[in-house]
């Protein structure tokens, strides 16, 4: 099912360039586009990335506890929910108790209880995992809208920390050293996940299961614990995601808040190829093309109506999926239930 | 394997409410589990959970008007739940109803205002179908994207969503925009509107038409052979000449048919324009609509009925027992957990499980 | 020969019984394991040795009964009970992850670390050298296990049993995936770990090979042990009836063929897999009407992929497929079923039924839009549920409820439900792709009676099927397919098995 569509049209093979090479060319004009617009429009250029990286890191959370739930076997289309919910709490925390920290926990804390609620429909209910993360999404919105009473404030958002003389580097210093600690967190969680998923024997045996379930089985692994565990770690950054939303980004709370994050989160997996790093890059683009829509005015774009603009992050998400799913192969087991006996 | 009763006529009549209380029991008893967690919730948020049910109640049956309104709920619910219901028989994951019935709306909206001269019995037939085309032609994009791509039909559908609501914000604030400040289109004209006999609309009776016809669809027709083969078993299907990518295309483009339908019948019988707000969150209802009804397009009359006396009667509960009607929303999230997690209410009943065609959506995940 | 040490029993299982939702699986199984020894395991599919098997090395937990490791009674929770104590498995479908290498599969759940976690992976690459190079296992420990030939993948999971100090080997039908000198070579390998100390049992259902390997027999029918043997006073007549408990005809009942015109025609054909490569890197075939062609070969040499082009489920990269005179190259599945070509899938889960269909309904599979069944768009279910009624007394299917959800039904049911749908079209052309595979002894007889049968009435048959006593068995003429291309027909007077099993292996012969 990898790599043929659903009609088994290899007619898409004739289009077929070599990605890598493309990609690395892409990369390359996208550094000396992004050069070129600093030198243009500076302050406009830096404020823009700036919010580029800002913009990526919910996207990016969400992408990283998609693809360690997939990479364990399991489906996570409940990362809407997830951050909602979690940005939901997190705000309440705050306006409860105007503990910054006691807020991002409690909203990483609500991440997480509803990645293990998806384990538990998945794993031994065995629901099919599609269902399970919309009734995550159905039901943080539900919540959501009835718990939630107009007019809560809280006592203001959690400030960025400048690095120190970092901080004043021309460029680089706006855009990396003076930013708030979960979007320092966030980069420092990519990398981490990324060494964690391919070198440490949990990423090891995390991949095994959702490969191949019935090998790692063969070889004493605990399929459906680390499955639950996995579910459950990958909510905690989902829920950290909208804690930030919140937290950091906006600083209060509204309904259907995280627009469709978490779903842009799942494209961005893929074309990422299931990799923390890969899906930093695709969340940076997507972070870039959301920051962009507040700089159509500068540009001179602003002869189209704002309606069109809000829509670009969703045609952008289509196209990407458009033209990457069908080249990357997602972990072999995942979706399937696991039942040996 | 069939046990030969005797062809007595109670025992037959036994054999046939044993398998209808088979079918039955397990949306029947996550209702209840719902309602019972939801009243639990109501009792600890400071509410009186019996006094909240019953002004629901009444709000929703208590008299003709509120049957009226029930209707009117369901009408586009029914809508809703056929296209989830239908896509989800060729193991399609339609979410994308909302955008398919906003998109239906307007069309249906513009083609009510816009065509001047027109007698009713062309005029209205005209709008509707119109509507229902551009639901179609929405959601078939997503399932040419399906076909051609492989993207799965979760994400794109409800990119679709987020695209519809902004290019009807567009229509409605720009070129199809009404006089006056609010960004709505014109009412639509006399001639398209789609009236009510007494306090029973006109859509709600259109919607069971397309209920039946659904239904027939599947279970009668080649056609229906081959979306569910290729539901249950897309290989085979293959296997058996049925040209998948294409009913794949068919599937999406019919089930936004009957979403864009209920946009337009909603725009033209209940709101008579295109507004702002109009109806959001209808297409999660649609997909707990369809998994109450276990997928079958006359299951999804009951099912949308009762999420359209839950809506009727919402504000009414609002009004007398002071309990947000948001509480419905929560309530509703919950039928659709216990009606998928159908493992634990099974358990709680005791109750076999049912010989059915189940359909898995997970397949086709990643390419 | 032998090296088992009868003085030591390094297994032994008492009264093992284990039950299924509808099946008593094994039923008061005893066994002894001596050092040293190969064992082997007979028994026909669905007898239970895989069951009893995986009990002993701890993924299925036994209902009833004891199991002794090295003298010791323990009772095995998961795999890594009968790890720590010895025991090795090599399943009959690999446990290996395709996209991981070989040193990555073989430390697997008891990985080689450095501090913290760390995977070390230049040791791991190390250990599985030191491993391969000590039992002539020969392997490269950073190849990715998804592009090694099959044969090599058995020595990866040889050798991941091997790297957890397994002296208590079990093999789970090894052989199904070698050529016949391939398997000679595992039996090498066995005799060389024997001669180290290595305890063995072998599962199989193939008689030739117990003979030449075992240095006893235990013989499985119906979930019971119903007796032991020595290689030295049995004969393949004798085994098969313990496994079967009748007398067996080995060979199946034939007249001559008749052939008369050519039917099929292939010519040049090539055809790629899934992931691109050339499987079928031109292939030439003819078949007449009223002969059967056996393609024998071991599975993954592009037989899959040439029943696929052939049948219209798969695109046709160059050469041309003519049926019946009608040039079918990229025809749709629809059409060329509707020149009268039947097809038995190989895999009749996946492309044969819909499980969740009465068996009504999978009977019209290929034909529901057709007269009368359907007319126009509206379908008849009286007229299908007769047919399906007729096929099913006919074929004798069983339960005979034409009602009920094929699932539900067994494996040799399932291919009689294939069989009848297929067999009851007007044919020219009959494609059979592993037609027996995993189905009861009786299933098989009246599968290849029906085979031969429709020979006999006109239609061109080719038969696809990794079992080689299948095909010399069934055919009038021989295929032998390797890498990709028909490296020989031979007429099934010539085709001898050795002569079969060296052009299996791409030799001349």
């Amino acid at each position: 099912m990898a790599t043929t569509t659903t009609t088994g049209a290899t007619a898409k093979q004739g289009l077929k360039l070599d990605a890598g090479l493309v990609g690395r060319v892409a990369i390359i004009l996208v550094a000396i586009a992004a050069l070129a617009y600093y030198f243009i429009q500076p302050q406009q250029a830096t404020a823009v990335y700036a919010s580029t990286l800002r913009q990526s890191t919910p996207i990016v959370l969400g992408a990283l506890c998609g693809l360690i739930g997939e990479r364990t076997g399991i489906i996570n289309i409940g990362i809407e929910g997830q951050m909602l919910l979690g940005a939901f709490i997190a705000f309440m925390v705050n306006v409860y108790t105007g503990n910054l920290i006691l807020a991002a926990l409690a909203g990483v804390l609500t991440g997480a209880l509803l990645g293990l609620f998806l384990a538990w429909m998945s794993i031994t209910l065995k629901m099919d995992q599609i269902i399970g993360g919309t009734v995550i999404n159905i039901l943080a919105l539900g919540l959501t809208s009835f718990f939630y009473v107009a007019g809560l404030t809280t006592k203001g958002k959690i400030q960025p920390i400048p690095l120190g003389p970092l901080a004043d580097i021309p460029l680089l210093g706006p855009i990396f050293f003076n930013n708030a600690p979960i979007t320092y967190l966030t980069i420092i969680l990519v990398f981490f996940f990324q060494f964690a998923l391919f070198r440490t024997v949990w990423g090891l045996r995390s991949r095994a299961v959702g490969e191949h379930p019935s090998a790692a089985d063969t070889v004493g692994i605990r399929v459906n614990v680390m499955r639950y565990m996995n579910t459950t770690l990958a909510g905690c950054l989902s829920g950290l995601a909208g804690a930030y939303l919140t937290l950091e980004a906006v600083g209060s709370f509204e309904r259907g808040m995280t627009n469709g994050r978490g779903f842009v989160a799942l494209a961005v997996m893929i074309f990422g190829k299931w990799t923390p790093l890969g899906s930093w890059g695709a969340a940076l683009l997507f972070g870039f093309a959301t920051a962009l829509q507040t700089q159509f005015q500068f540009l001179g774009l602003d002869f189209i109506p704002h309606q069109f603009v809000g829509m670009f992050p969703y045609v952008l998400t289509i196209v990407v999926l458009a033209g990457f799913v069908g080249r990357s192969r997602p972990p072999a087991a995942e979706g399937k239930v696991y039942d040996p006996e | 394997m069939t046990t030969e009763e005797k062809s007595d006529s109670s025992g037959r009549a036994i054999q046939i409410l044993q398998r209808i209380w088979r079918s039955l029991s397990v949306p029947l008893f996550s209702v209840f589990l719902a309602a019972l967690i939801g009243a639990i919730i109501l009792w600890l948020s400071g509410a009186n959970p019996l006094g909240a049910y019953w002004a629901l109640l009444q709000g929703a049956l208590g008299s003709p008007e509120a049957v009226g309104r029930t209707l009117e709920k369901a009408t586009p619910l029914v809508f809703s739940g056929l296209a989830v219901a239908f896509a989800f028989k060729a193991g399609l994951f339609n979410i994308g109803g909302q955008g398919q019935l906003l998109i239906g709306g307007i069309v249906a909206a513009y083609l009510g205002f816009a065509i001047d001269g027109l007698p009713f019995i062309i005029h209205m037939p005209l709008a509707l179908l119109g509507g229902s085309l551009a639901g179609a032609l929405w959601a078939a994009i997503a399932g040419a994207l399906k076909t051609y791509t492989g993207a799965h039909e979760v994400i794109t559908t409800i990119m679709l969503n987020y695209i519809a609501i902004n290019l009807t914000d567009f229509l409605a604030n720009g070129p199809w925009k009404d006089t006056g400040i609010i960004a709505r289109t014109p009412k639509v004209l006399d001639t398209a509107v789609i009236p009510s006999w007494g306090f029973i609309p006109l859509g709600f009776l259109i919607a069971v038409l397309m209920a039946v016809l659904t239904y027939y669809l599947l279970f009668k027709t080649t056609w229906g052979y081959a979306i569910r083969t290729t539901g249950l078993n897309a290989e085979a299907a293959k296997y058996a000449g049925i040209k998948v990518g294409r009913v794949i295309i068919l599937t999406m483009a019919f089930s936004g048919f009957l979403a864009g339908m209920g946009g337009s019948v909603e725009t033209l019988g209940v709101i008579g324009r295109y507004q702002p707000g109009f109806n959001v969150g209808l297409g999660f209802d649609g997909i707990t609509i369809a998994l109450l009804a276990k997928t079958n397009p006359l299951g999804v009359i009951p099912a949308a009925l009762l999420l359209g006396a839950m809506d009727a009667g919402g504000s009414q509960m609002q009004f007398d027992a002071g309990v947000r009607f948001q509480i419905i929303d929560v309530i509703k999230a919950l039928i659709l957990f216990f009606v998928s997690a159908d493992v634990i209410v099974r358990k709680i009943l005791g109750a076999r499980a049912v010989d059915e065609e189940k359909v898995t959506l997970s397949t086709g995940w990643g390419g | 020969m032998s090296n088992a040490d009868k003085s030591t029993i390094v297994l032994e299982a008492k009264g093992i019984t284990k039950r299924f939702p509808g099946v008593l699986a094994n039923d008061n199984v005893d066994l002894k394991l001596y050092k040293g020894e190969v064992l082997a395991l007979l028994g026909e599919n669905g007898a239970g040795k895989s069951t009893l098997m995986n009990m002993l090395y701890g993924l299925y937990h036994p209902d009833e009964g004891e199991i002794w490791i090295k003298g010791e009674q323990i009772e095995l929770k998961n795999p890594r009970d009968a790890i720590d104590r010895g025991v090795g498995m090599v399943h009959q479908h690999f446990q290996l992850v395709p996209v991981m290498t070989v040193a990555e599969n073989v430390m697997l759940g008891s990985e080689i670390t450095s501090r913290g976690g760390i995977l070390a992976r230049r040791r791991a690459e190390k250990r599985v050298n030191e491993l391969s190079h000590q039992y002539g296992l020969e392997v490269d420990p950073t190849a990715m296990v998804e592009d090694l030939p099959v044969g090599t993948q058995q020595r990866v999971e040889i050798i991941k049993a091997l790297y957890r100090d397994a002296d208590i080997l079990i093999l789970d039908e090894p052989t199904a995936v070698l050529t016949p000198q391939e398997a000679n070579e595992l039996f090498r390998i066995m005799r060389d770990l024997t001669a180290q100390g290595v305890s063995i049992i072998f599962i199989t259902h193939k008689l030739k090979e117990v003979l030449a390997v075992a240095d006893r027999i235990g013989v499985l029918r119906g979930g019971r042990m119903v007796g032991t043997a020595e290689p030295a006073t049995s004969t393949e007549t004798s085994l098969a009836e313990m496994m079967v408990g009748r007398s067996v005809i080995l060979k199946v009942e034939k007249d001559q063929a008749r052939p008369e015109d050519i039917v099929l025609r292939v010519e040049n054909l090539q055809v790629k897999d899934d992931r691109g490569h050339m499987a079928v890197k031109g292939v030439d075939l003819e078949i007449r009407a009223g002969e059967i062609v056996g393609i024998a070969g071991v599975q993954g040499n592009g037989q899959r992929e040439l029943v696929e082009a052939l049948t219209g489920l798969r695109p046709v990269e160059a050469g041309q497929v003519t049926i019946d005179n009608v040039e079918t190259t990229n025809y749709s599945p629809r059409q060329i079923t509707e020149l009268g070509v039947a097809h038995i899938p190989e895999d009749r889960e996946k492309h044969g039924l819909v499980m969740a269909y009465t068996l009504a309904d999978n009977m019209v599979l290929n034909n529901y839009y057709r007269q009368p069944f359907a007319r126009g768009i509206v379908m008849n279910k009286e007229a299908i549920v007769e047919k399906g009624t007729e096929l099913v007394k006919e074929f004798d299917v069983r339960p005979p409820n034409v009602n009920a959800t094929a699932g539900k039904l067994s494996g040799g049911n399932k291919q009689k439900v294939i069989v009848a749908r297929e067999f009851s079209r007007p044919t020219v052309l009959l494609i059979a792709a592993q037609p027996t595979r995993g189905i009861d002894v009786g299933s098989i007889e009246f599968i290849h009676n029906q085979i031969v049968a429709q020979r006999d009435q006109g239609v061109a048959v080719l038969v696809v099927s990794a079992e080689l006593d299948e095909v010399l068995g069934l055919a009038d003429q021989v295929a032998v397919m390797f890498d990709g291309r028909i490296v020989k027909t031979l007429p099934i007077e010539e085709a001898t098995r050795e002569r079969v099993g060296l052009l299996m292996a791409g030799s001349e012969a």
